[in-house]
C-alpha cells in the first residue's frame, strides 16, 4: 500500500467517529463535537488532495518546478468559516433549548414534547381519528 | 348565432346560471327559483332551437376553447349522440326545477340556494361531456360533476349524509383518477391524439389484449356508469334530496358515465375494431352479471330509493351491454336507452319524493294503500314502471327493442336471456309498489294518528304526471330519436 | 448595468440584509426586504427574457474567465428555478407584517427580514452559480439563516426542530463538499460545465461512483428525499407559518435542482444512468417517498404537518421525474417544482391566515372554518384541489407528464403507482376540508374576522396562479421541456 493513501485512512476513520458520535449521543453539545470531527474530516480529505508529491509550497520561486495545489487548501478556509459559523449558531441554538426545556439531553427533551403532544391529541380525540 | 359557439355558450350558461342563484341568495328566493327556471328553460331553447338543427342536418359545430398542452385541448363538437344526451338533461332539468322548488319549500331544507347553485353547476358539467370534443375535455367536466354533486350528496351535512359523501368522492374521483387518467393518457401516448373521431383513433396504435385492458381501463375508470365492482357510491348518494336523487342519479350524473362509455366505444376505438379483435366480449358478460345481479338486489330493498338506485345500476347496464355488443343496433338501442330510461326513472324518483313529502313514508312497506290517496302520483308510478320495465306504448319499449336486436346481430342467444330476465325481475321489483299503494288495506291505526289525509303540493304531483306523459309520447316519438342517433357516423 | 443582472440578483438581497439589520425598526427593515425581493423578481424576469432571446448567459465574477474565475451561469434550467424563488420569497414576504405580528415579538421583526433576504441570496447563489465549489457556500449561507428563520417559530419546540435540522443540514452539506472534492480529485476543475465535460472523457471510475452516491446523499438530505427527510415535519409544523410557506416553495426545490445539476451538468445521463444506475436507486425511493409519505399525511392531526408530510411526497413525484432520464420525465419534475412551489405556499399561506385568527393549525380548531373564514377555506381549497391534481390547475399538468413519461419508458406499474398515490392526496386535502365545511364550530368559539387583505391578497394570487397555469401553460411547460432537452440531450449551451 502506498504510504501517501495513510491519510485518506484517517479521514475515515475520522468522518465515521463524527458520524458515529453524532448518532449515539444524546447530549446535544457532545453532539456537536461528533459534527465538528466529521467536519473536519472532510477538511482534512481536501488538504491531502492538494498535496503533489515532491512538490513545495506553492510560491513561484527559482529553481522549483513542481508545487502543491494552493486550490483545496484556500477552498478549506471558507470551510472552516462555515463550520465556525455553524457552530456558533449551533451552540447559541442549544442555549435556548436549555433554558426552555432545562436541559441539553435531547431523549428528555423528546420525552417532554411527546407528553405535549399526547396531551393536544386526547384533546383531539374524537376528529383526529383518520377516515374509515 | 351560430351553432358552435351556441355550444360553447349552452355549457356556460348554466354557470351563469349559478352566479345570479348565488347573487339573488335566500332572502329573493322567489326570483331566485324564477332565475334557475329562466335558466333552465332558455337553455332548452338554446339547445333545441340553434344547436339542434344543424346537427340534424349532419352539421358538427366545433368550437375550440383553449389548448392546454399540445394537442391537448379544451375544445366542443356536437354529434347526434351528445345533442341527444344534452337535450335530455336540459329538459329535464326544467321539471326538475319545478319539483324540487316544490320538494325543498315543503320540506324546509336548510341551504337551499346552495343546493341550486351546485345543481346548476352539475349541469353545465352534464352539457360539457355532452359536447366534449375530446376525452381530454370530457374528463374536465366528468372531475366538474364530480365535485359540484358532492355538496348536494352531503347536503343535510348529518354524520350519515358525511359517510355517504366519502364514498360517493372517493369510488368517483377515486376510479377516475386511477383509472380513467390513466386510460386518457395512454390513448394520448398511442395515438398523438385524444379527440373524438369517427371509426375511432386507436386502430393499429393499440394491439392484442392491450385493447381489452385500455377498454377496461375506460369503463371501470367512468364509475358513474356504476359497472359493478364500482357501483356502491350510487345507493350510497341517495341520502340526498330526492330532487338530486331524481335529475343528478338518474339523468344527469349516471347517464354521464354511460354517455362516456358509449362515446369511447364509438369514437375512440370504433366498433369494428372491437368487433375484430372482440376486445370487448368480456365487458359484455361484466355488464350482463351487473346488470342480473343489481336487479336481484334490488328485489330485496324495502327502501323505495334504494330500490329504484339499484334499479338504475341495472338499468345502466343495459347501455354498457349495447356499446360492448359493438354493433349498430347496440350503440342505437343503448343511447335511445339514456334517454328513455332518464324520463322513466326521472318519473319514478319524482314519485318517491312526491310520497316522501306527502306522506312521509319512505318503505315500501308502509305504502300500504296510499295510492287511493296519492292517485296522480302512484298513477304516474305506474306509467314510469311500465316504461322502466319495457312495456309498450312507453318509450322504455324501444330502447330494449333495439338492445335484443342487437343480442340477435351478435348472435348472442345468452345476452339475449339476460335481458328477459332482467325485465322479467323488473316487474318483480316494480310492481309491488304499485300494487301494495292501489290495492292493500291502508294500516288504519297509524294514519289517523299521525296524518289524516297524506297531501302533496301540486308542485311535487305535476312534474311526475309531466314526465309520465312524456313516457308515452317517447313511444309514439321515438322515430325522431331513430333518425337522429342514424346521423352517428360508425364507420 | 443590464450585463450585472446576474450577480445583482444576489448582491442586492445580501447587501440589504445589514440593512435590515442597522434599521432595527419592523416597517422599515420590511421595507427594504419587500424592495429587495421585488427587485430581485424583477431581474429573474428580465434574465429570462434574455435567456429566452439569447441563450445561455454567462457572468465572470471579477472579470475571471471561466474555468479559472467563478462563472455564474444562467440558462433556460436555472432563470426558471430562479424565476420561482423569487416570485414565491416576493408574494411570501408581502404578507409578512401582519402575519408575524401574531408569532414573533415586533423586537426581533428586522432580525427575520434580515435571515429572510440571506437565505434567499444563499438560495439564489446556489442555483446561479457555475462553480461546484461555490454551490456549497451558498448552501451554508441558506441552511444557517433557514436554521434561524426556523427557530423564531412561536413554541419551544422550534428550537428543538431548528437544531435537528441543524445536524441534518449540515450533514448533508459536508456530504456535498465531500463529493465536490472528489471530483476535483479526479478532473482538477471546480467549474461546472468544464467538470462535465472531462467526467465525460474519463468514464466511469470508483472514485466518480463514490462522488456520485456522496452527493446523492447530501443532496437529499437538504431536499428531504424519503429515508432522509426525518427533519422536515418538524420544521415545517414549528417554524413561523410564513417560515414555512417560503421554505416549502423553495428550499426543497433549490435542493433539487442542485441535484438535477449536478446529475445532468456534471455527470451526464450517459454516466449517472448508464454506466452507475443511478435510476436503480432513485426510482424506488421515490415512489416509497410518494406512498409512504402520503399515508402518514392521513394520520396527522395537526394541518401544517399534514401539508409537510404531502411536501415529501410530492419531492417523490419530482425525483422520480428525474429518474426517468427522459426529456418527458424531467420535464415533469421541472414543471412540478414549479407548479408545487407555487400551490405549497398557497396552502401554507392559507394556514398563516388560519394562524393569525385562531392561533393554531389542529385540525380540531379548525373545525367550521369554512363559515368563520370562507375566503381562506376557499383558498385551501382551490390550493388543495391543485395539489390532488384536478384538471384545470397546475397539479393535473405536472401530474399528466410524470404518466406519460412512465408510459414512454415502458414503466407501466409506475404509471399506475403515481395515479394510486395522488388517490391518497385526496384522501388527506379532503379530510381538512370535511372538518372546515362540515363540522360545526367549537361551542367556545369566539366570533372570527376574516384574515386581512395584506394576508388574503397574496394567497390569492398564488391560487390564482394555481389555476393560470393548469390552463395556460406555454410559460411552464415551455420553458421546461426546453430546459429538460437541453439537460437530457446536452445540447449546445
Amino acid at each position: 500500500m502506498d504510504v501517501g493513501l495513510y491519510n485518506y485512512w484517517a479521514v475515515i476513520v475520522l468522518m465515521m467517529t463524527g458520524l458515529y458520535v453524532v448518532i449515539s449521543r444524546s447530549n446535544l453539545i457532545k453532539k456537536l463535537i461528533g459534527l465538528n470531527v466529521f467536519q473536519v474530516s472532510v477538511i482534512m480529505f481536501y488538504i491531502s488532495i492538494g498535496k503533489v508529491k515532491g512538490g513545495t509550497a506553492p510560491i513561484l520561486e527559482e529553481g522549483f518546478e513542481v508545487y502543491s495545489n494552493p486550490v483545496p487548501h484556500v477552498l478549506m478556509l471558507t470551510a472552516i468559516v462555515v463550520g465556525v459559523a455553524t457552530l456558533a449558531l449551533a451552540l447559541a441554538l442549544v442555549v435556548r433549548l436549555h433554558g426552555a426545556y432545562g436541559t441539553i439531553e435531547e431523549d428528555e427533551i423528546a420525552e417532554i414534547d411527546t407528553r405535549e403532544t399526547n396531551a393536544l391529541e386526547s384533546n383531539a380525540r374524537e376528529i383526529g381519528a383518520p377516515m374509515s | 348565432m351560430s351553432a358552435s359557439s351556441a355550444a360553447a355558450l349552452a355549457v356556460l350558461w348554466p354557470l351563469l346560471g349559478a352566479v345570479c342563484v348565488a347573487l339573488l341568495g335566500e332572502k329573493r328566493r322567489n326570483l331566485r327559483e324564477a332565475a334557475t327556471l329562466v335558466t333552465a328553460s332558455s337553455l332548452l331553447v338554446l339547445v333545441a332551437t340553434v344547436i339542434l338543427p344543424e346537427v340534424q342536418a349532419g352539421e358538427r359545430p366545433r368550437f375550440e376553447l383553449l389548448e392546454v398542452l399540445p394537442g391537448l385541448a379544451l375544445a366542443f363538437e356536437v354529434e347526434p349522440l351528445g345533442m341527444l344526451f344534452a337535450l335530455v338533461a336540459s329538459s329535464l332539468w326544467i321539471i326538475t326545477t319545478v319539483f324540487a322548488i316544490g320538494y325543498l319549500r315543503g320540506h324546509d331544507e336548510q341551504h337551499q340556494t346552495r343546493f341550486f347553485v351546485c345543481f346548476a353547476l352539475a349541469i353545465a358539467g352534464a352539457l360539457g361531456v355532452a359536447f366534449a370534443a375530446n376525452v381530454f375535455t370530457l374528463f374536465v367536466f366528468y372531475e366538474a360533476i364530480t365535485l359540484s354533486t358532492y355538496p348536494l350528496v352531503t347536503h343535510h351535512g348529518t354524520e350519515s349524509a358525511k359517510r355517504a359523501g366519502r364514498v360517493y368522492l372517493g369510488i368517483l374521483m377515486g376510479t377516475s383518477i386511477a383509472f380513467l387518467l390513466l386510460a386518457m393518457v395512454w390513448t394520448y401516448f398511442a395515438a398523438g391524439t385524444t379527440d373524438f373521431r369517427p371509426g375511432g383513433i386507436l386502430a393499429g396504435k393499440v394491439e392484442g389484449s392491450a385493447l381489452a385492458v385500455l377498454l377496461g381501463l375506460y369503463a371501470f375508470g367512468t364509475a358513474k356508469a356504476a359497472l359493478m365492482p364500482f357501483h356502491r357510491w350510487l345507493p350510497a348518494a341517495m341520502v340526498a334530496p330526492t330532487p338530486v336523487s331524481a335529475l343528478l342519479h338518474a339523468v344527469a350524473v349516471v347517464k354521464a358515465g354511460v354517455f362516456t362509455v358509449m362515446k369511447i366505444v364509438v369514437y375512440i376505438f370504433g366498433i369494428d375494431l372491437l368487433q375484430t379483435t372482440g376486445a370487448s366480449t368480456w365487458l359484455t358478460w361484466v355488464a350482463a352479471f351487473t346488470l342480473l345481479s343489481a336487479s336481484t338486489v334490488a328485489l330485496t330493498r324495502n327502501n323505495l330509493k334504494a330500490r329504484l338506485a339499484y334499479s338504475t345500476i341495472s338499468q345502466l347496464s343495459y347501455i354498457v351491454l349495447g356499446a360492448a355488443l359493438a354493433n349498430t343496433w347496440g350503440v342505437i338501442g343503448g343511447s335511445m336507452h339514456i334517454a328513455m330510461h332518464a324520463v322513466g326513472k326521472i318519473t319514478l324518483f319524482f314519485c318517491a319524493g312526491a310520497i316522501y313529502v306527502g306522506a312521509h313514508k319512505t318503505e315500501i312497506s308502509d305504502m300500504r294503500g296510499l295510492g287511493r290517496q296519492m292517485p296522480f302520483t302512484f298513477g304516474a308510478f305506474l306509467v314510469g314502471s311500465l316504461s322502466v320495465i319495457g312495456v309498450p306504448p312507453l318509450g322504455g319499449s324501444w330502447s330494449k327493442w333495439y338492445l335484443a336486436l342487437s343480442t340477435a346481430e351478435a348472435d348472442h342467444l345468452v345476452m339475449m336471456a339476460v335481458l328477459m330476465i332482467s325485465s322479467l325481475l323488473s316487474i318483480g321489483y316494480l310492481m309491488p309498489v304499485v300494487g301494495r299503494g292501489f290495492f292493500a288495506t291502508p294500516e288504519k291505526a297509524e294514519t289517523t294518528d299521525h296524518h289524516s289525509t297524506p297531501r302533496e303540493p301540486w308542485l311535487c304531483v305535476l312534474p311526475p304526471v309531466v314526465t309520465a306523459v312524456g313516457c308515452i309520447a317517447l313511444f309514439f316519438f321515438a322515430e325522431s330519436i331513430y333518425q337522429l342517433l342514424n346521423g352517428i357516423i360508425l364507420r | 448595468m443590464i450585463e450585472h443582472l446576474p450577480i445583482l440578483q444576489i448582491l442586492v438581497p445580501m447587501l440589504t440584509a445589514p440593512l435590515c439589520v442597522l434599521s432595527r425598526r419592523p416597517l422599515v427593515s420590511w421595507g427594504l426586504a419587500l424592495t429587495a425581493t421585488w427587485f430581485a423578481l424583477a431581474t429573474s424576469i428580465q434574465l429570462l427574457i434574455r435567456v429566452l432571446a439569447e441563450g445561455t448567459q454567462s457572468y465572470e465574477l471579477g472579470g475571471w474567465p471561466p474555468p479559472w474565475g467563478i462563472e455564474l451561469r444562467i440558462d433556460l434550467v436555472n432563470v426558471f428555478v430562479l424565476l420561482i424563488v423569487t416570485a414565491i420569497s416576493s408574494v411570501v414576504l408581502t404578507a409578512a407584517p401582519r402575519s408575524l405580528e401574531k408569532e414573533i415579538s415586533s423586537d426581533r421583526h428586522y432580525l427575520f427580514y434580515a435571515a429572510y433576504l440571506l437565505c434567499m441570496t444563499g438560495l439564489l447563489g446556489m442555483t446561479a452559480t457555475g462553480d461546484a465549489f461555490n454551490v456549497f457556500v451558498f448552501l451554508e449561507i441558506s441552511s444557517l439563516s433557514s436554521y434561524i428563520l426556523i427557530s423564531l417559530g412561536p413554541t419551544r419546540r422550534a428550537l428543538h426542530s431548528a437544531f435537528q435540522y441543524l445536524v441534518m443540514g449540515t450533514l448533508g452539506g459536508t456530504f456535498v463538499l465531500l463529493g465536490v472534492g472528489m471530483l476535483y480529485m479526479v478532473t482538477g476543475t471546480l467549474n461546472i460545465v468544464d467538470m462535465g465535460a472531462r467526467l465525460g472523457d474519463l468514464g466511469p471510475n470508483r472514485t466518480v461512483l463514490v462522488a456520485l452516491a456522496v452527493i446523492v446523499v447530501g443532496t437529499s438530505i437538504k431536499m428531504a428525499l424519503f429515508p432522509l427527510h426525518a427533519w422536515l415535519p418538524n420544521a415545517y409544523t414549528y417554524a413561523p407559518a410564513l417560515v414555512t410557506a417560503f421554505l416549502a416553495a423553495t428550499a426543497t426545490k433549490v435542493a433539487y435542482y442542485m441535484l438535477v445539476k449536478f446529475v445532468f451538468r456534471v455527470f451526464g445521463v450517459e454516466l449517472a444512468f448508464t454506466a452507475l444506475r443511478l435510476d436503480a436507486v432513485l426510482m424506488p425511493v421515490a415512489i416509497l417517498a410518494m406512498f409512504i409519505a402520503s399515508t402518514v399525511a392521513i394520520y396527522q392531526s395537526d394541518v401544517k404537518r399534514i401539508l409537510a408530510y404531502s411536501s415529501l411526497a410530492q419531492i417523490g413525484y419530482m425525483v422520480l421525474g428525474l429518474s426517468l432520464a427522459s426529456v418527458t420525465g424531467l420535464t415533469g419534475g421541472i414543471v412540478h417544482l414549479f407548479n408545487h412551489a407555487i400551490m405549497k405556499s398557497a396552502l401554507f399561506l392559507a394556514l398563516a391566515c388560519v394562524v393569525l385568527r385562531i392561533g393554531s393549525t389542529q385540525l380540531n380548531d379548525m373545525r367550521g372554518l369554512g363559515r368563520r373564514m370562507p375566503l381562506t377555506a376557499a383558498a385551501f381549497v382551490g390550493a388543495g384541489l391543485g395539489l390532488i391534481g384536478v384538471p384545470m390547475t397546475a397539479g393535473f399538468v405536472s401530474k399528466w407528464f410524470l404518466v406519460l413519461a412512465a408510459l414512454e419508458s415502458g414503466y407501466w406499474p409506475v404509471a399506475v403507482l403515481i395515479l394510486l398515490s395522488s388517490l391518497l392526496a385526496v384522501i388527506y386535502i379532503w379530510r381538512v376540508i370535511e372538518v372546515m365545511y362540515f363540522q360545526p364550530p367549537p361551542d367556545d368559539a369566539a366570533k372570527l374576522t376574516e384574515a386581512p387583505w395584506s394576508m388574503l391578497g397574496p394567497t390569492w394570487v398564488l391560487v390564482g396562479a394555481t389555476f393560470y397555469f393548469g390552463i395556460s401553460t406555454s410559460l411552464t411547460v415551455g420553458v421546461a421541456s426546453q430546459a429538460a432537452d437541453l439537460l437530457v440531450n446536452g445540447a449546445a449551451p
